[in-house]
């Protein structure tokens, strides 16, 4: 895909020619999707499940209705590129190749989890996936992300970091700090803002007084796109768009994914501000893994046996985290005070 | 009547400084504004610039000469009329002498001069410095840069960042040099946006590099304590050991003088609570040399917490090519018998004068320079108070939670037995720091503090 080349400052904010951009997938892609979409929706669903059964405790943010955005943005990276997000963070060690048994035995606090039953559901880490969490403050994986960015830089490399996060954490000032070091020292990171509407209960409209997040880095001359978070497709034309802009040198750029959850901010959470109404109609018309789905049938690259299939082996592999985690002891009580210093 | 120029104090803590140069000769006119003469402080070379108009009638003070005092006379300016007879004949000229004089002798009568001046004491080497090792005079300023420049010459992933610390020198001058040696790639002026710099830098430690993090002063760290405390401290231990983040937040810590609440807070106890930090903060040059290079060498995030006044003291540091001070480890700093005293950075400045203030009454002090906060060489605190039976802390820092009440409630709970009165904390005043110079000493911890408080623990 060709990157056009940033010739004005403050330009850069693309609107609807560019932001609709989709890539035709082939069949592959498509099935790798649906996969890896299915793959972290029943993941999502079982913890839910396994939170109810109060295996899981504490806080517990699922990330279903979101899977595009992480499985867009993740098929366009390579070898290094690094991964870091904010406390919404199993779709994302899902979408890196994290083992699911290792993600589900952290979610209950055993000794098989990424970090030996130590960090939880929003801090885990995987230095061979080059995942770095896994942040529960919101907003300080921004300014962390910035950071992997400028080891790339100061290395020479051409990797990338891709530092998710909210539109709640759209709002904290380092943020904006971050924007300012990126664009000012041409740091290769793009800033994925999943907005999927609400910061907790409070809606966009309620706390941004702009709510147009991908002009968020108009004043430091970051570009930025509107992406339909919904759609796969769209999602991974703008993740190679925006890679590509990174690899060679331009500095950072912002997408903002469209998008939203389908469970509460967190199990705790009932939900109230928003109708059922608003949710089913999201789920029926836009739900990411049902597009790739009618697409699949539609072309006939798979029939409804083969879906089955699929769903069938998905659930068997997250059925087996899911007994792993039940059953992996906790952590040895000698592991209190271990891993504090090297 | 003949104005004369004096010294100008060019920063909160400058007592004196060099005159290197004077651009107007006797004779020459010279109106409000005019640059006349350059000031070298410890910290950068300043301009002064004439506010009175008329000619130079006389230079007091060539150029050339070191150590001027703050407020003497340096030239006398004439205005128009006058003749450079008029400044003998008035006696102007030297009256200013006098009063700057009168004013010197008044403020080194304060204790809080006394504190700025390093003690006459010979502190022993590291036990391993090989005997007839040279050792070299430097300010802890120049130890701090030296440690930061061996360090990043031996390891290319070490790189400073900080706000002022590359085209400016540095805003104390504790990184002259380095970017002229290494680079803009390495030495890296930050924006001011502590928040967020310092949230790079752990993700830049987080990636694989050993960032130095400089705040300008601690006080404004404070807008960054999240990443320190949440991302750089627990990061090793939320993710099982398998990330951790080898990082450095250096900077003056503590009061200077005369800036302020705002800028003028010990932050030892904070950071020393944190499980996952290292604390350090040294009072000698060749503990700030030995032990920044440890604490840039280790593989955990350090908090080094230095003084500004301490800046420009000079001390004797090992003239050895790779010369580290193990962290973690207290230095009998003055051996004694009759009472332990025990502080770090500036407060020991406090503990050793008033040591040598006791020794005259015959109470002979054990001073113990702590050095490492977190974690903390209680042993060798309580091995001395099973000789002496008494101790007294010395910090700048706030009474309540203070280092001190940690190291009283660790000698009271492991060696109370041996303890023949009341463990007791020489501390900054619990009030925010105030700025007029009378409240300022009174807020801060004395000489006399250290010695009333050994004196009671002896009941004398």
């Amino acid at each position: 895909m060709a990157v056009a080349k940033k010739t004005q400052p403050a330009q850069g904010v693309s609107r609807a020619s560019e932001a609709g951009a989709v890539t035709e997938f082939s069949k592959d892609q498509e099935l790798a999707a649906y996969r890896d979409m299915l793959h972290i929706r029943r993941f999502e669903e079982k913890a839910g499940q396994m939170y109810g059964m109060g295996l899981i405790g504490g806080f517990c943010h699922l990330y279903i209705g979101q899977e595009a955005v992480v499985v867009g943005m993740q098929m366009a990276l390579k070898k290094g590129d690094q991964v870091i997000t904010g406390y919404r963070d199993h779709g994302h060690m899902l979408a890196c190749g994290m083992d699911p048994k290792g993600v589900m035995a952290e979610l209950t606090g055993r000794r098989g989890g990424y970090s030996k039953g130590k960090g939880g559901s929003m801090h885990m880490f995987s230095l061979e996936k080059n995942f770095y969490g896994g942040h529960g403050i919101v907003g300080a994986q921004v300014s962390l992300g910035t950071g992997l960015a400028f080891t790339n830089k100061y290395r020479g490399n051409d990797n990338v970091a891709l530092t998710y996060f909210g539109d709640g954490a759209a709002n904290q000032g380092q943020v904006y700090e971050s924007f300012n070091m990126a664009e000012l020292w041409k740091l290769p990171v793009i800033f994925v803002i999943e907005n999927n509407r609400y910061a907790m209960g409070t809606s966009v409209s309620r706390s941004s007084a702009q709510t147009d997040f991908s002009k968020r880095g108009v004043s430091f001359n970051i570009p930025g796109e509107q992406v339909d978070g919904m759609d796969v497709r769209a999602v991974h034309a703008a993740a190679e768009k925006s890679v590509a802009w990174c690899r060679e040198g331009n500095g950072p750029f912002i997408l903002e994914m469209m998008t939203y959850r389908y469970r509460g901010h967190s199990m705790s959470d009932p939900a109230k501000y928003r109708t059922r109404e608003e949710v089913e109609k999201v789920r029926n018309e836009h739900d990411p893994i049902e597009q790739v789905r009618n697409r699949l049938l539609q072309k006939k690259w798979a029939s409804e046996d083969d879906l089955k299939k699929i769903d069938a082996s998905v659930r068997s592999v997250v059925n087996e985290a899911a007994e792993f985690a039940t059953h992996d002891p906790e952590p040895d009580p000698s592991e209190l005070y271990t891993d504090i210093l090297q | 009547m003949p104005t004369p120029v004096l010294m100008p104090a060019l920063s909160p803590t400058m007592e004196k400084g060099n005159l290197s140069k004077w651009l107007k000769k006797e004779g020459d006119s010279v109106k409000s504004g005019d640059v006349i003469a350059e000031i070298e402080t410890d910290k950068a070379t300043m301009e002064v610039e004439a506010i009175d108009e008329g000619t130079i009638g006389k230079i007091l003070v060539p150029e050339g000469t070191a150590d001027v005092a703050v407020n003497t006379p340096i030239a006398v300016i004439l205005a128009s009329g006058e003749d450079k007879s008029s400044i003998k004949e008035s006696g102007n000229g030297a009256a200013p002498v006098a009063a700057a004089k009168s004013a010197e002798a008044k403020v080194s009568a304060e204790p809080k001069q006394e504190a700025a001046q390093p003690p006459k004491l010979d502190i022993a080497p590291e036990a391993d410095v090989p005997a007839g090792t040279e050792m070299v005079t430097m300010t802890v300023r120049e130890a701090l840069r030296d440690a930061m420049a061996e360090e990043m010459r031996r390891d290319g992933d070490v790189f400073v960042m900080g706000e002022e610390v590359a085209e400016y020198q540095g805003a104390y001058k504790v990184t002259q040099g380095l970017l002229q040696e290494f680079g803009a790639r390495r030495v890296v002026d930050t924006p001011i946006t502590e928040h967020g710099f310092a949230g790079l830098g752990v993700g830049a430690a987080l990636g694989g590099l050993k960032p130095i993090v400089e705040f300008m002063t601690f006080n404004f760290a404070m807008q960054a304590i999240d990443h320190i405390i949440n991302s750089a401290a627990k990061t090793r231990y939320m993710s099982g050991g398998q990330i951790g983040s080898p990082i450095v937040f250096r900077g003056p810590n503590g009061a200077a003088a005369r800036v302020g609440a705002q800028h003028s807070q010990d932050y030892t106890a904070w950071y020393s609570q944190i499980p996952g930090l290292t604390v350090v903060s040294p009072y000698s040059a060749a503990d700030a040399k030995g032990l920044l290079k440890s604490a840039i060498r280790s593989p955990n995030p350090v908090i080094f917490l230095e003084n500004e006044i301490l800046y420009g003291h000079s001390f004797p540091v090992p003239k050895l090519d790779d010369y580290l001070v193990p962290i973690g480890k207290a230095k009998v700093v003055r051996p004694g018998n009759n009472v332990t005293i025990v502080s770090w950075s500036i407060g020991m400045t406090y503990a050793l004068k008033g040591a040598e203030e006791l020794a005259k009454k015959h109470i002979m002090a054990e001073v113990i320079d702590l050095r490492t906060i977190r974690p903390m060489d209680i042993a060798t605190v309580i091995e001395s108070v099973k000789k002496t039976g008494r101790l007294v802390t010395v910090e700048e820092g706030w009474p309540q939670s203070g280092v001190g009440a940690e190291i009283a409630a660790r000698v009271s709970a492991e060696a109370f037995d041996y303890l023949d009165a009341p463990v007791t904390r020489v501390t900054g005043r619990d009030v925010p720091m105030p700025y007029a110079a009378n409240l300022e000493k009174l807020a801060l911890t004395s000489v006399n503090d250290v010695v009333e408080a050994a004196k009671a623990v002896c009941y004398r």
